[in-house]
């Protein structure tokens, strides 16, 4: 076979950029900074040189595996995920833990793989790689708070992973087929997958791991994290279950749930992680309705929201970085002393809320006009009030209490220069993307025909997101902030699971004391019988008279001779 | 402070909520001289999206402000969990 011998020479871009991340604990210095930056730049080169189709196919068990396969789709997602690899690592130069960026590439890594996998199997793989890789970013922060926080999200990724490995079982045993394509959720297996998918997106119940887990991370590694556990899990929602239906009522919940918690949050990152959830939310409704329409837009968004998001979380880092602070009723005036950052981070606050001539207005309008396109009315009516909430949230509420607000007497200076230029490029295509979408629309995996910038969208848009403005600073006495955090779910496994554990152990110890006292009481009555019964002078170890068994010997003779007269 | 912001002066910051409050007034009075493409009934009243996005933003507002009556507690609640082990 030809094709075979041409396919050996292809790269896979995810075993690329974990190689490089094998390879970076033992560079130091100029060589090592030269990988961090190259390792992805390679990855995304290979991915760029890939043809489109299942390029590595192999057989593993009766099942024909592709642990290579490349679309649009899948060519969209890898390319955004080695882009935040490239400039994250730029991010995060200056970091002193060794450990983070090689942790954060085996996670970029391993998301390509999740996106590059034509089977099951090997979404699986990369899927669990992906839960090791994101842990030990968490982890390598060093603070009591990050170790416990990476314990409980591990403990949560892997139990997702335990269900995604249920279903995907399940699945291949049922068809026969270990292919990922499209899926109906008709049967246990394929609900099981999505169920394994959307823990990951960061769905309902259990939305709380994702803000618990990220702000733990250091300035640096949670920017990596905002990118690609949930993205990647946007992906194969996108890929397997598009127009499921109860998709766009779990984004809805996702979209509000994010804005609520977010208003009562306090410490800045927390608040972006919060908008996470909300912003995952537009792409998991988009993929509910299901039209090319919205998927498009689901796609788009996701690749906008990376750049926007970790221009955002870039912002906060460097505000931490320069200030160990991360509470916002700490913080205040720094556009003082920070004037890039704020620029920056208020780029970010721009592009989130969806502000004409910025990423966020070209991507999230067009999940907007598939619900209208479909006359979802009701859906659209919550989209809408969300591209309000969103500004209200992230957008005002950030940059304003953060780099505005009162004025807290810090005077910290921009970051050094690694970090500024990864903030300056992600601002640059925040805006450029904003500007000229015709690259990204070309990179859609549908072919899409649509102008955001009518006069009456950029209208729309800018009356709803000015008079939520308005609503902010109406309210702001209702929004300031108090040195609280708001209860969610993980008050369920972080107090009411120990403490449920604790009362379980303490009711185990009181019944078995109880039951020993019982039955130590039951075997000492017994004792006490058998030693009253075998003592020396008990009943049958005394010793008895002679007489006495001649008396009863000779009575018993005298019944059996009565007995036998008896006959 | 040596060097003082043109933000930190309050007639500039008034000025930027005049401004602010003349733009609001503008995307509002766009609406009668620009065909709005309305896909619904409902966004062919007058000004719409403003008051729709003004009303759902106090809305959120109140309903993040009831819930955190019930929901808010000291950010030392979770410290114990903190330790490490």
């Amino acid at each position: 076979m030809s094709s075979a011998a041409a396919s050996s020479l292809i790269l896979h871009p995810a075993l690329v950029l974990i190689a490089g991340a094998l390879l970076l604990p033992f560079l130091r210095g100029t060589a090592r900074n030269v990988a961090v930056l190259s390792a992805p730049t390679l990855a995304l080169v290979a991915l760029w040189l890939l043809p489109e189709g299942r390029l590595w196919q192999l057989q593993w068990l009766d099942y024909p595996l592709a642990p290579l396969a490349v679309d649009k789709l899948s060519r969209l997602f890898a390319t955004i995920f080695a882009l935040m690899a490239i400039v994250g690592g730029l991010f995060a130069l200056r970091q002193q833990s060794r450990l983070e960026i090689p942790a954060a590439f085996l996670y970029a890594g391993s998301a390509i793989g999740v996106t590059l996998a034509g089977d099951l199997v090997t979404v699986f793989l990369f899927w669990e790689f992906m839960a090791v890789g994101s842990t030990l970013v968490i982890w390598s922060a060093g603070t009591p708070g990050a170790w416990a926080a990476s314990r409980r999200y591990v403990a949560i990724h892997l139990a997702g992973g335990v269900i995604l490995f249920a279903g995907i079982t399940g699945q291949i045993l049922a068809t026969g087929d270990a292919g990922f394509h499209a899926m109906r959720a008709d049967s246990i297996a394929t609900w099981l997958i999505l169920i394994g998918f959307l823990i990951n997106t960061g769905a309902p119940p259990i939305s709380a791991w994702l803000p618990d887990a990220y702000p733990e991370a250091s300035w640096s590694g949670t920017v990596f994290l905002s990118a690609f556990t949930t993205k990647t899990a946007v992906y194969v929602l996108l890929r397997g279950f598009p127009g499921t239906e109860i998709l766009v009522w779990i984004g809805i919940f996702m979209i509000f749930y994010g804005i609520v918690y977010a208003l009562l949050e306090n410490d800045m990152r927390r608040i972006l992680a919060y908008s996470i959830v909300n912003q995952v939310g537009f792409m998991v409704v988009g993929i509910g309705i299901g039209t090319e329409m919205a998927l498009n837009g689901a796609a788009a968004h996701a690749f906008a929201h990376i750049i926007y998001k970790a221009l955002l979380l870039m912002s906060a880092g460097a505000v931490l970085a320069a200030t160990g602070r991360r509470k916002c009723s700490e913080l205040g005036g720094l556009f003082h002393s920070m004037p890039l950052t704020t620029i920056c981070g208020t780029i970010g606050a721009l592009a989130i809320s969806s502000f004409p001539l910025t990423s966020g207005f070209v991507s999230k309008s067009m999940v907007t006009q598939a619900a209208a396109d479909g006359h979802l009315q009701a859906v659209w009516l919550f989209l809408a009030a969300a591209s309000a909430g969103v500004f209200l949230h992230a957008g005002i509420k950030f940059p304003w209490f953060v780099f505005f607000q009162k004025d807290s007497g810090l005077r910290p200076p921009d970051p050094p220069a690694s970090m500024r230029w990864a903030m300056i490029l992600f601002a640059f295509l925040c805006i450029a993307l904003g500007v000229w979408p015709d690259p990204l629309y070309a990179l859609l995996p549908y072919t899409i025909d649509y102008a955001p910038y009518t006069a009456a969208h950029v209208i729309t848009q800018l009356q709803l997101l000015l008079f939520s403005g308005l609503a902010f600073f109406v309210m702001l006495d209702y929004l300031k902030r108090t040195p609280t955090i708001t209860l969610d779910v993980d008050w369920l496994w972080r107090i009411a699971g120990p403490v449920a554990a604790q009362s379980f152990r303490d009711a185990l110890r009181i019944t078995r004391e109880g039951l020993n006292e019982q039955l130590l009481s039951g075997r000492q009555a017994m004792a006490d019988s058998i030693a009253r019964h075998r003592r020396p002078d008990g009943l049958l170890l005394r010793s008895w008279p002679t007489g006495g068994m001649a008396l009863w010997v000779m009575v018993m003779l005298l019944a059996y001779l009565a007995l036998y007269y008896l006959r | 402070m040596k060097h003082r912001h043109w933000l930190d002066d309050q007639g500039n910051v008034q000025t930027l909520w005049r401004g602010f409050l003349v733009l609001l007034a503008l995307t509002v009075v766009a609406g009668f001289f620009v065909d709005m493409h309305p896909h619904f009934e409902i966004e062919r009243w007058f000004g719409f999206n403003a008051a729709y996005g003004f009303v759902t933003c106090l809305l959120m507002i109140l309903g993040a402000k009831f819930m955190g009556f019930f929901l808010k507690r000291p950010d030392s609640h979770y410290s114990r969990d903190q330790r490490d082990e």
